[in-house]
């Protein structure tokens, strides 16, 4: 269960943070140009954040308690190995969540 | 300016981001299904999806709240999957930051990873789009976005307590995040970052309160900028 003033506090600190970091260069630094070094690392922050917080998710569910889960596995791998192919986030959902089901209705 | 020299751009980048919509959509509802599951009312669940708008760090911090991760970690976590939008702000700037300010911030909390690429794709081919009509371009791309967001938020929300656990719907995070890393792995270095980062995270489980996602996400970033280096360097990297 997650606390109240919790999550309103998690909620209006994302939200003003997030335009923040929207805001952060339309809004403040203009027309001026930004360190190489920034950049290269602003890159690779969706990269880096997504896998990290997914990892330990598909090798432990939540939906087994924990326990590594066969057909969770495979649909993970089959949704990474379809975006990486066609490049297409609507068709890798897709394959992902068939082979999840499948999978599970195979396993019983 | 006159209006109608400006409804063109603006139609065109609705056009433009019209097929986006198929994906916004499930996405939107995932997080509707999902925080209802977490035991979100249906106008705290509206609340959050309006006011931060960023589907990928709202599933990230209710994912860690949910997991009963501190408040402080699940909000720097949802703010590190925004950190590209600050990447996102600084390439339109070039391109919208003479725009007025109220206009500015318009933009920027409109600014997702849809209307941001569709918009400097758009005005690095058209050079000759003065700034009303690239605004109105940015402004186009947002229009189906922003209330099929809202309104599939709002449907998954509704639907969400009527989904038996045979839906599996713990893995529905991990598919929809899977779906959008695959295609962002554009580069060695990309693809170095992911494996750095999903590697750290499972050996760092151990730290408390979730903090080793962070650990292994901010070694993976340097890991992905040194490796942009050392392919530029050999000049590999495009």
């Amino acid at each position: 269960m997650i606390e109240r003033p919790e999550l309103w506090v998690v909620i209006a600190l994302l939200a003003f943070g997030s335009f923040l970091l929207r805001f952060a260069f339309l809004g403040f630094v203009g027309n001026r140009e930004l360190p190489a070094w920034l950049l290269r690392h602003l890159r690779y922050t969706a990269v880096a954040v997504l896998p990290a917080l997914i990892a330990p998710m598909i090798l432990w569910p939540s939906g087994t308690d924990g326990a590594f889960d066969l057909p969770r596995f495979a649909a993970a791998m089959v949704t990474l190995a379809a975006g990486l192919y066609w490049r297409n986030v609507l068709v890798a959902i897709t394959l992902g969540a068939t082979t999840l089901y499948l999978g599970l209705y195979l396993a019983g | 300016m006159s209006s109608t020299s400006s409804k063109t751009p603006f139609w065109l980048g609705f056009r433009d981001a019209a097929p986006f919509v198929l994906v916004v959509a499930p996405f939107a509802m995932v997080f509707g299904v999902i925080a209802t599951e977490a035991g979100l009312s249906i106008a705290e669940t509206m609340v959050f999806t309006i006011s931060v708008f960023a589907g990928a760090a709202q599933l990230t911090s209710l994912q860690l709240l949910q997991e009963n991760a501190p408040a402080v970690i699940a909000l720097v976590s949802g703010l590190a999957v925004n950190l590209r939008m600050a990447m996102y702000s600084a390439s339109l700037t070039p391109h919208l930051g003479a725009a007025p300010l109220w206009k500015r911030a318009l933009i920027s909390y409109l600014t997702v990873d849809q209307s941001y690429a569709l918009s400097v794709a758009k005005f690095d081919e058209r050079t000759d789009w003065d700034l009303p009509r690239k605004t109105a371009y940015f402004f186009g791309t947002c229009s189906p976005i922003l209330p099929v967001w809202v309104s599939m938020t709002l449907i998954g929300a509704l639907i969400g307590e009527r989904i038996p656990p045979e839906a599996a719907l713990d893995f529905a995070v991990p598919i929809a995040f899977l779906a959008i890393i695959g295609p962002m792995l554009r580069t060695p270095a990309h693809l170095v970052t992911a494996l750095v980062a999903s590697l750290g995270s499972v050996l760092f489980t151990w730290v408390p309160y979730n903090m080793g996602v962070i650990i292994a996400a901010s070694i993976a970033m340097m890991a992905g900028a040194q490796a942009e280096l050392e392919l530029t360097k050999r000049g590999l990297f495009k």
